[in-house]
């Protein structure tokens, strides 16, 4: 269900914008607009729709319109045209005490550089929502301090902004944001202003939060690593318009132009794609079977080894030709031959974490979903064939 | 070619203000004279040794044990000297301009920062009177509230209003953008906003704008105290005016004890705070 509806929504700065938007529909680019009609060109005629609960990223080189964008949802910037749709009603005709509503209620903001107060202590910055809504002073300060807690920042209520590291800042910004309770989070180049492995660690720490909160997450970067990372649909921006938007996958998979091509190629696919995305479908018997059946499988199909399941397809162990061979001739059972310490992978696993244990492991690697069912195997070349570059559509296909 | 007419302008504009509005200037006058009266008698209260040790203590808290020191021996000096009673008037009308001058000022300063419109009529005036010489309006003023000492509080707010509405204007506007929007983005209201981040952010530069205000208008008190305000103003112009260079010398003194002790503890109002809240 979409939380947040965008239609058509530009913003051009610089004399007579409204008349621009009439020039923007008959087609002129943004260079020609500067150029002829000392207009800049912020956002282009963006469409988009948020899902409730879902991380929405907005990506796109500087000066593509990202922040412009993003300011529009809560009206910290005017569009100059366009409709603004928050659970259907439009920003854009509230008059400044709705707005303001929404703004303490519905919709909350992360900046970029924290913005946190410097005045105010850790708590009195977590509270500002709260107490500019006039909540009593004991109340707001529980809230506050619950959500201080939720950012792993307990205890540190009675500091200045300026004692905290940057990462400790920007959770208190988070924090603020969180305190009002809003349905949707912006988050502007949250996480830009921190050093690598701290920027890791909050989106880490972003996405847990999310699995316990189900905020609607708008998430603004200039870095793909960090979308795909975090986003569940990325919406690329060139120009201030929005050129494809879509899953990871479909962005990486299928970018829309040579634009978002180009945007992706530079990208380690193995940070992307998933053991999902390259296993193979996996041979396999029930336990009820005999020995010498498996054996002629094995043969029949060319492979030294075979997954047992039960009929609900849950994964038991594994079985080799060899045992097999052996357990005809001994007349055991497979119950005797089978090997249950199978190495295994969730489907979500990105193949960078995959490497390793493909490569050490005696077996093959099972992909075994939340339910412990077998849903595929990693072949070592379909792993390697991945990442030399295309990934081929059956095993897209066996992702769905 | 026909001269400009315009000190003929200025003195019917005086005349007719002086006029039609003289029950206003009287109100005007009334309030200021009980203001000042009200701070002269505040500091004639104590005993003088009494309040030099209520400076003292000022002076330390302010700063360190060498404000309290300076501000002691200096005070006991004015009180040797035989200048007690003028440096309290003194004081008091200083005081008095200096609140006149916030309470005016800031609001001022304030209105600058949200109004372009504002800040582009009140630049202008303010150069004007900065540079526009004292005395040039202390005749109107004269010409409003006679003589004493209301026309030397009113030429002192004048002379050193300037930099509180400044520094209030370049405080607020030297907000950082990303904190105002920080503040719009959680549904501020305008007053909010300005009382709870741009105020508290801004206050560092108003209050070096008010140790200014205060500096002038206690530069102002010799040519005060030419048009009737009682004070040590008034022993400087006196003396000078009999060439009596010692005793000009040592009322210029008490002036200066006076200018140091006001500066520091004014600007340590601020500092002071600030200290205390990152201990
Ligand atoms: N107040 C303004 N006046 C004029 N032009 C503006 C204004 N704000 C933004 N722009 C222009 O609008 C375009 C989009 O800017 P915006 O800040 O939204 O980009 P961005 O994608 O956020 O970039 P970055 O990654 O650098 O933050 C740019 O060309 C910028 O110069
Ligand atoms: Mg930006």
């Amino acid at each position: 269900m979409s939380i947040l509806e965008i239609k058509n929504v530009s913003k051009l700065f610089g004399p007579n914008a409204e008349q621009g938007v009439k020039l923007l529909e008959q087609g002129w680019t943004k260079e020609k607009m500067a150029k002829e009609k000392q207009i800049t060109v912020g956002v282009n005629r963006v469409n988009m729709e948020i899902n409730q609960g879902e991380i929405f990223v907005i990506m796109g080189l500087s000066g593509s319109g990202k922040s412009t964008l993003v300011r529009m949802f809560n009206r910290l910037i005017e569009p100059t045209s366009g409709e603004i749709l928050v659970h259907g009603k439009d920003l854009r005709k509230m008059n400044k005490e709705q707005l303001r509503n929404a703004r303490r209620k519905t919709i909350s903001m992360v900046f970029q550089k924290f913005a946190l107060f410097p005045h105010r202590t850790v708590l009195e910055n977590v509270e500002y929502g709260l107490e500019i809504q006039k909540v009593a002073k004991a109340q707001r300060r529980e809230k506050a301090i619950t959500s201080l807690e939720l950012v792993g920042l307990k205890g540190w209520g009675d500091k200045m902004p300026d004692e905290l590291s940057g990462g400790m800042q920007q959770r208190v910004g988070l924090a603020r944001a969180l305190a009002n309770d809003p349905e949707v989070l912006l988050m502007d180049e949250a996480f830009s202003a921190l050093d690598p492995l701290i920027r890791r660690d909050m989106q880490d720490e972003l996405l847990e939060l999310q699995d316990k909160m189900k905020k609607t997450i708008i998430f603004i970067t200039h870095d793909l690593d960090e979308a795909l990372r975090i986003g569940d649909r990325i919406a690329l921006m060139k120009d201030g318009a929005v050129v494809q938007i879509g899953t990871p996958e479909e962005i990486m998979i299928q970018p829309a132009n040579s634009y978002v091509e180009r945007f992706v190629e530079d990208v380690d696919l193995s940070k992307v794609l998933t053991a999902a995305h390259v296993m193979r479908r996996p041979e396999t018997i029930t336990l009820d079977r005999g020995p010498r059946v498996a054996l002629e499988l094995m043969r029949e199909r060319g492979i030294s080894n075979l997954f047992v399941i039960d009929r609900s397809k849950k994964l038991l162990g594994i079985i080799t030709a060899e045992d097999a061979a052996t357990a005809v001739r001994q007349q055991q059972k497979l119950d005797d031959i089978l090997i249950k310490d199978v190495p295994y992978v969730a489907p979500e696993r990105m193949l960078n974490d995959l490497f390793e244990l493909v490569s050490t492991a005696k077996l093959p690697v099972a992909v075994v979903d939340e339910r412990e069912r077998l849903t595929g195997v990693i072949v070592r070349g379909a792993l390697l064939g991945a990442l030399a570059g295309g990934v081929e559509n059956e095993e897209v296909a066996l992702n769905a | 070619m026909p001269k400009i007419p315009i000190a003929h302008w200025v003195d019917v504009i005086v005349e007719w203000l002086s006029i039609h509005w003289a029950s206003f200037f009287k109100g005007l006058s009334n309030l200021i004279t009980y203001v000042v009266d009200i701070f002269t008698w505040l500091f004639m209260l104590p005993h003088p040794f009494l309040f030099v040790i209520i400076i003292a203590l000022l002076g330390y808290m302010a700063g360190r044990w060498t404000m309290a020191f300076f501000s002691a021996i200096g005070f006991l000096l004015i009180y040797n000297l035989g200048y007690w009673t003028e440096t309290m008037n003194t004081l008091g009308l200083v005081v008095t301009a200096a609140l006149i001058s916030i309470i005016i000022g800031v609001p001022l300063g304030i209105w600058c920062a949200s109004s372009k419109i504002a800040a582009r009529i009140i630049t202008p005036v303010l150069d004007f009177m900065q540079t526009m010489p004292a005395f040039v309006y202390l005749l109107p003023a004269v010409t409003f509230f006679s003589l004493g000492v209301v026309p030397g509080v009113v030429a002192s707010v004048i002379f050193a209003i300037p930099p509180t509405i400044r520094m209030t204007h370049l405080g607020i506007t030297q907000v950082s953008g990303e904190l105002i929007e920080a503040a719009d983005a959680f549904g501020s209201t305008g007053g909010q906003r300005l009382f709870k981040v741009q105020l508290p952010l801004a206050l560092p530069s108003v209050m070096a704008g008010i140790n200014q205000t205060i500096m002038l208008s206690l530069s102002m008190v010799v040519i005060a105290s030419m048009i009737g305000a009682q004070g040590i103003g008034a022993v400087v112009y006196r003396a000078v005016g009999q060439l009596k260079i010692g005793e000009g010398f040592e009322a210029g003194l008490a002036v200066v004890v006076l200018a140091i002790v006001l500066d520091r503890l004014s600007q340590s109002l601020f500092n002071g705070k600030r200290s205390k809240k990152a201990a």
